[in-house]
């Protein structure tokens, strides 16, 4: 591994108590809910992880504690590194410290793992869905969420299907 | 019937000026249906005259949950789903998602192969930013731009169909190397629109680069700063124009770029020209290193001989009772990739494109989260778009350059 990233997940380990794992060569690091906040503080000025490059969500259902890891992904340009964090979070209430503060485009980030996990970014300006329709219930990329499916329709049952459907009809 | 619900100002209270309450300025709705959006994008205007004072950008009109389906299917069915997403990158896409599985499967992929994936992902650059130049150039008004540009996508349109079958959704590329070889007209016919093109870039630059209708358009309009590009996650030709010279190709290298030689064109200015001006060098690029590519593309073998992971060859299944019982057993139940989670991120057309992909050690992905340029780049927007005009609005959505498939997923 890297000598760079090497210091740097020693400073998470005995600054935040993170744990690391590795796959494929790469370092997962696994953290807190409530060490996000300052370890991604410190990555951004200490560290230059000038970017946030996306913000996500695995949902591990029917696993209760952990059910969802929320992922970080940082790119630093001047260190030429990129580094992924997770956050285990239960799931009675799941909710993480938002990051909008820190990095900016975390705001749509964030709304998007509300609208599609039903994790809540606490304190975040403005979450509202965003890719589903505001009335949607629901949050579809949960593994509980079913897929769903139309049913095909053929000339001889045509119109008992068509009855069916949730068409927008008077 | 659903109801359809009035807004009322007081609920857009957080997102517009209070001057908007109080009805001093107003509010203007701009798409999901209009030209200039490209797509489905809606955004809600708060205006002062003719001048922008909130942008609320709205989108999610072209959701498809691609990542939810992906999950119910095998990784080689999850793939054709992949092309659906930026439908102006279709081949990049399948290199993103290909290589994420082969990263998590561990799979080699032949020299051949790989040179293959570098010149289609190349050509469709260039198809891409040709319709950015195109649909760009319309809302500016170079209304003959559009018709030049799509008459030379065509070509390589063309071109995608002689090796696939398929002008845009191709799934050429595979987990484990490319669906067959290219045939044996592939390499006349790429010459033939390598002989071609640089002229054609000439003549839009002689249409427009010094174009004064087109200068007092872009020139100096919606100055985008390295720091905020940086904060809102921006990636790309936008974060090149504005003054970071940063390409995935050069800077982590994949399917063998390292080998090729080609600069990545930057611009300190941030503005609308820099961003034009970013991708007419790209374009040049490319073709610098599809020629490059085209040169030593190496004989040999296109696809892995891995068959726990990639269907035997047509002539095999024939003669062998192995490669008929792999073959079927691959495409009924799948291969098993490892419990892990890999991320990859190769340069779109729009910038960074990255897979996240975990499996859970059966056929099918556990989750596969798509980190898609535009969305990211679209955040930008209501940072720049204040104080601009409506009709420089028009320019600065056009020079991000947003794939509405790519945002709404």
């Amino acid at each position: 591994m890297d000598k760079k990233l090497q210091s740097i997940l020693d400073a998470l380990q005995t600054e935040f108590s993170a744990s690391v794992e590795e796959f494929r060569g790469e370092p997962q690091v696994t953290l807190a809910a409530e060490q996000i906040v300052p370890a991604l503080t410190r990555l951004r000025d200490k560290y230059h992880f000038e970017q946030l490059i996306t913000l996500t969500a695995v949902d591990y259902w029917p696993e209760e504690n952990p059910r969802f890891h929320v992922i970080y992904l940082l790119r630093s340009y001047a260190q030429h590194l990129t580094l992924l964090l997770r956050v285990p979070v239960s799931g009675i209430n799941p909710a993480v410290p938002t990051v909008s503060g820190i990095y900016a485009n975390a705001n749509w980030r964030e709304r998007e793992l509300w609208d599609m996990f039903g994790i809540k970014a606490e304190g975040h300006p403005d979450l509202r869905r965003i890719l589903m329709p505001a009335d949607w219930e629901g949050h579809p990329l949960r593994k509980d969420y079913p897929l769903g499916y139309e049913e095909p329709q053929f000339t001889f049952n045509f119109e008992e299907i068509d009855l069916r459907k949730p068409y927008a009809r008077e | 019937m659903a109801q359809i619900e009035e807004v009322t100002v007081e609920q857009l209270k957080h997102l517009v000026s209070e001057r908007a309450i109080e009805g001093e300025t107003m509010l203007l709705n701009m798409g999901p249906q209009h030209p200039s959006t490209h797509g489905v994008l809606r955004i809600l205007l708060e205006l002062d005259g003719e001048i922008v004072v909130n942008c609320v950008p709205d989108i999610g009109f072209l959701h498809t949950g691609v990542e939810k389906n992906m999950e119910a299917k095998t990784y080689q069915k999850a793939e054709v789903m992949s092309d659906r997403l930026d439908y102006l990158d279709t081949v990049g896409n399948n290199l993103a998602y290909c290589l994420a599985v082969e990263k998590l499967v561990d799979l080699d992929v032949p020299v051949r192969a790989q040179a293959i994936r570098v010149i289609l992902a190349e050509l469709q650059r260039i198809a891409s930013h040709l319709v950015w130049l195109g649909t760009a150039g319309l809302d500016l008004g170079a209304m003959s731009m559009f018709l030049y540009c799509f008459r030379e996508r065509e070509y390589i349109l063309d071109i995608l169909e002689l090796v696939s079958g398929q002008r845009m959704m191709t799934t050429y590329i595979r987990p484990g190397g490319l669906w067959r070889d290219v045939p044996v007209e592939f390499e006349s016919a790429v010459r033939a629109f390598l002989k071609m093109m640089p002229k054609r870039i000439d003549e839009y630059e002689a249409l427009l680069t010094r174009n004064p209708i087109m200068l007092d358009r872009v020139l100096g309009i919606s100055t985008l700063s390295k720091e905020t590009a940086l904060q809102y996650g921006v990636t790309g030709p936008l974060l090149r124009a504005s003054g970071m010279k940063w390409d995935l190709r050069k800077e982590h290298p994949y399917c063998g770029y390292e080998q090729y030689d080609f600069e990545v064109p930057m611009r300190e200015e941030g503005d609308v020209y820099a961003r034009y001006l970013v991708r007419i060098q790209e374009m040049r690029e490319s073709l610098k290193i599809i020629e490059q590519a085209l040169n030593k593309l190496p004989y040999g073998p296109v696809r892995s001989d891995n068959r726990k992971f990639v269907p035997p060859p047509r002539s095999e299944i024939g003669v062998s009772m192995e490669a008929l019982i792999h073959h079927f057993k691959l495409w009924t139940e799948g291969f098993d990739a490892p419990k892990g989670s890999v991320y990859v991120a190769i340069e779109s057309p729009r910038g960074e494109l990255g897979v996240y992909l975990e499996g859970d050690g059966g056929p099918k992905p556990y989750r596969v989260h798509w980190r898609t340029p535009s969305f990211d780049n679209l955040q930008v927007l209501p940072v720049l778009a204040k104080g601009l005009f409506v009709a420089d609005l028009v320019a600065l959505i056009g020079s991000i350059d947003i794939v509405l498939g790519d945002i709404d997923r």
